[in-house]
């Protein structure tokens, strides 16, 4: 925004930086708003501060190579944004994945999605107010940081994934520590609950807020816990299935307005409550299942030389919704263009033409329930 | 070139000369003592979390890591701390508020690099839009390396700006007191 | 239903407009007439047998061997379980395509980024400024031959090897 007009002078108009750097934990995201006292008239997002050129990179990466840059992609969900690339070379490359290897993928990206959850709850109760359920959040997921750094040696930017399969099996004795936990995650989570999610100033503060209709959500491009909190019925790994989810069980929760309207603050953390449920059990019917394959069988057969040519898309269900992977080959060891098509970048429409009528405050906890990262924006 | 880099040797003159009193006495050392060991356990330092390292941030500050224990406490403002953590990668639309931020801030202030991102440029070295590490644009005191470092890296960093605090002549150089 | 059907029902409404169908590729696409981009697209939207409520995906690649910019358009539908790829061939010396974001709204922000790094004007777009680069950026980064420049408002872009700045620091302490 590089210069302001005042229409009216007399106006009582006031236009408010928010950001780049604010305490709010979404990463560095700038709002210019245009504002009547406390009621906006106009929220601008101004993106780009997180632009690390990850897709030009790209062009200079060999494709294995380039794996440690998908982690950075959307750090919060990196398995996932590991698991687009890997299953888009494959599909350019026609490689197949040892079933042991996809139940390993499942295990890990669904250990990603409630970490990534845990985070995008906590820090939405932090922004309206509530500053105690964040550290209840990130105690559930430093467990879960434990149990991938023994599986693949990383905290937060993994690297797990490997075209073809995944980079090591499953350590000894895992499987007992990951089972134990759920066994102590569920309750956790119906503490969660009572501490928060039905909290009567919680939900005064969610509930009619933002409401965003399923057509204006499929319009506007939004996907995955947003768009199901809005009633559209819609999860990649049912719909779609990929990898061994059709030979899993599980629920998708939808948002049914149960403390507003349907699509409001509130749907959106309580589809991600839910989410959480549901990726607890589909870790212990993977943990079940997965022996059914021999042990040490996690990479697939690889070229030996990795020089395709030809385009593939491909999409997988991420924490944040739908990523997709588009990558182009041209017959060299680099690719020729990588392109990630995050659920965050298209969130942004969404604020600008929602917030007007709303509170600051409210505008906060819009931003929060979108559960926006930078990463995924400027990638 | 050195122009460029001179801010960050700016922190290496911060000890002054020693030219006059050499010989200190003892109450102004006790003083410097207390004083520091009283600064040196409540260093607040800045939110500044912009990428990943951003996260390791907040789980150092979450149950198991606690950055408080230690006097710590995070500020939303620039203004009321001391510690600017600068945590994760930098690029050039943002290095501009950086510096902005490090101005507001009021002296002693010190400065911790967190991550490979902001000590070089960390992982991307190939990119157009990167600052090559946060220290091309203010004096940094202590670079945390890892990608993303360890909670204990960071507690680490934090205990080393500790000791420069506490090997200070505060008084001497605030105050000119010998 | 699968692409070959998509692609001749597109054909049979607009004609000329679609060509160059790829069959044999991992995910069969066609070049679309960039002159008629938003017929062809109004059709895909609004056909109730293709029901591509979904614009997945809006992108840009970079062809300089043929002179081409290639604007990508992935849709999908959520009703029929299809998706459908178009590429429409842009002039690189002047890329202009008219936009879609009186179609679908997630269109403004993704045309935005694909002018933002490659250049590609989109006719009748409400707001087309840079969105991750700096307003005051020059140059497209994503083209293929995009050089860095030396510094960005006085921040050099290289930063020197760890030996020499071992020197250069202590040259500017002296």
């Amino acid at each position: 925004m590089s210069e302001i007009v005042f229409a009216n002078p007399q106006d009582d108009e006031m236009v408010l930086n928010m950001g780049p750097h604010h305490p709010s934990t979404h990463g560095v995201l700038r709002f210019v708003i245009h504002t009547d006292g406390e009621v906006i008239r106009k929220a601008y997002p101004d993106v780009g501060y997180l632009h690390r050129s990850i897709e030009k990179i790209g062009e200079r990466c060999t494709y294995p190579g380039y794996m440690p840059y998908t982690d950075r992609v959307d750090y919060l969900a990196a398995m996932f944004a590991n698991e687009v690339w890997a299953a888009a070379c494959e599909k350019l490359m026609d490689i197949g994945v040892p079933k042991r290897a996809q139940y390993l993928r499942v295990i890990s990206c669904e250990l990603n999605r409630i970490a990534s959850h845990m985070i995008s709850l906590g820090a939405m109760a932090m922004d309206v107010g509530a500053v105690t359920p964040f550290p209840y959040a990130l105690r559930e997921r430093e467990f879960i940081n434990d149990f991938i750094e023994e599986l693949c040696g990383a905290r937060l930017t993994y690297n797990y994934h490997r075209i073809g399969g995944v980079s090591f099996d499953m350590p000894a004795g895992w499987r007992e520590k990951v089972l134990a936990w759920i066994d102590h995650f569920l309750p956790t989570m119906d503490e969660f609950d009572r501490l928060i999610t039905n909290n009567e100033i919680y939900v005064r503060r969610l509930a009619n807020v933002a409401v965003i209709t399923a057509e204006e959500a499929v319009s506007h491009g939004l996907v995955g816990p947003n768009l199901r909190a809005s009633g559209f019925d819609w999860d990649l790994r049912r719909d779609r299935a990929y990898s061994v989810y059709p030979e899993l069980e599980f629920e998708v929760p939808l948002g049914r307005g149960a403390r507003g309207t349907v699509g409001d603050c509130w749907d959106r953390f309580w589809v991600r409550v839910e989410e959480c449920r549901q990726s607890a059990k589909l870790v212990r019917q993977a943990l079940q299942k997965i022996d059914e394959h021999p042990e040490g069988d996690v990479q697939g057969e690889l070229p030996r030389k990795m020089r395709p040519t030809g385009e593939a898309y491909v999409r997988i269900e991420s924490a944040r919704g739908d990523m997709g992977c588009y990558v182009v080959g041209d017959g060299k060891d680099e690719c020729y263009r990588a392109r990630f098509r995050t659920g965050s970048f298209n969130s942004l429409a969404v604020i600008e033409d929602k917030s007007e009528g709303l509170y600051i405050a409210d505008l906060v906890a819009f931003i929060a329930s979108l559960d926006i990262v930078a990463p995924e924006i400027d990638r | 070139m050195g122009q460029l880099f001179g801010h960050a040797t700016q922190r290496m003159d911060r000890y002054g000369d020693d030219s006059g009193s050499i010989v200190q006495t003892r109450v102004t050392n006790v003083i410097n003592q207390v004083l520091n060991w009283g600064r040196a356990n409540s260093v607040w330092y800045l939110l500044f979390g912009l990428a990943c390292c951003a996260i390791e941030l907040m789980q150092t500050g979450g149950p198991r890591g606690d950055l408080e224990r230690f006097g710590s406490a995070p500020r939303p403002s620039p203004r009321s701390s001391d510690l600017i953590i600068v945590a994760g990668t930098l690029t050039y639309k943002m290095a501009l508020r950086v510096k902005r931020l490090y101005d507001q801030m009021s002296e002693p202030k010190y400065v911790i690099s967190m991550g490979s991102c902001s000590n070089c440029g960390g992982l991307f070295q190939y990119a157009y839009s990167v600052c090559k590490g946060v220290d091309q644009i203010i004096p940094v005191d202590v670079y945390v390396p890892g990608c993303p470092p360890r909670p204990e890296a960071l507690l680490e960093g934090l205990l080393k700006i500790q000791e420069q605090i506490k090997s200070e002549r505060y008084l001497q150089e605030r105050y000119g007191i010998a | 239903m699968k692409q070959q059907e998509i692609f001749e029902r597109l054909h049979a409404k607009h004609g000329g407009a679609v060509t160059d169908f790829q069959a044999g590729a991992k995910d069969p696409w066609c070049k679309v007439d960039p002159a008629r981009l938003v017929e062809v697209c109004r059709t895909l939207r609004d056909d109730p047998e293709l029901d591509m409520k979904f614009l997945e995906n809006l992108t840009g690649v970079d062809y300089p061997k043929t002179n081409e910019i290639a604007v990508v358009y992935h849709f999908t539908s959520y009703g029929k379980r299809h998706d459908f790829c178009m590429k429409a061939m842009l002039d690189r010396e002047d890329p202009s395509v008219e936009t879609l974001s009186g179609l679908w709204q997630c269109a403004r922000y993704n045309e935005r980024e694909c002018y933002d790094l490659l250049g590609v004007i989109f006719e009748g777009h409400p707001d087309l400024r840079r969105v991750l680069l700096p307003d005051d950026w020059e140059g497209y980064p994503l083209r293929k031959d995009f050089t860095e420049k030396d510094d960005y408002h006085g921040i050099p872009t290289v930063r020197p090897n760890p030996i020499d700045l071992f020197a250069i620091k202590a040259k500017g302490k002296a």
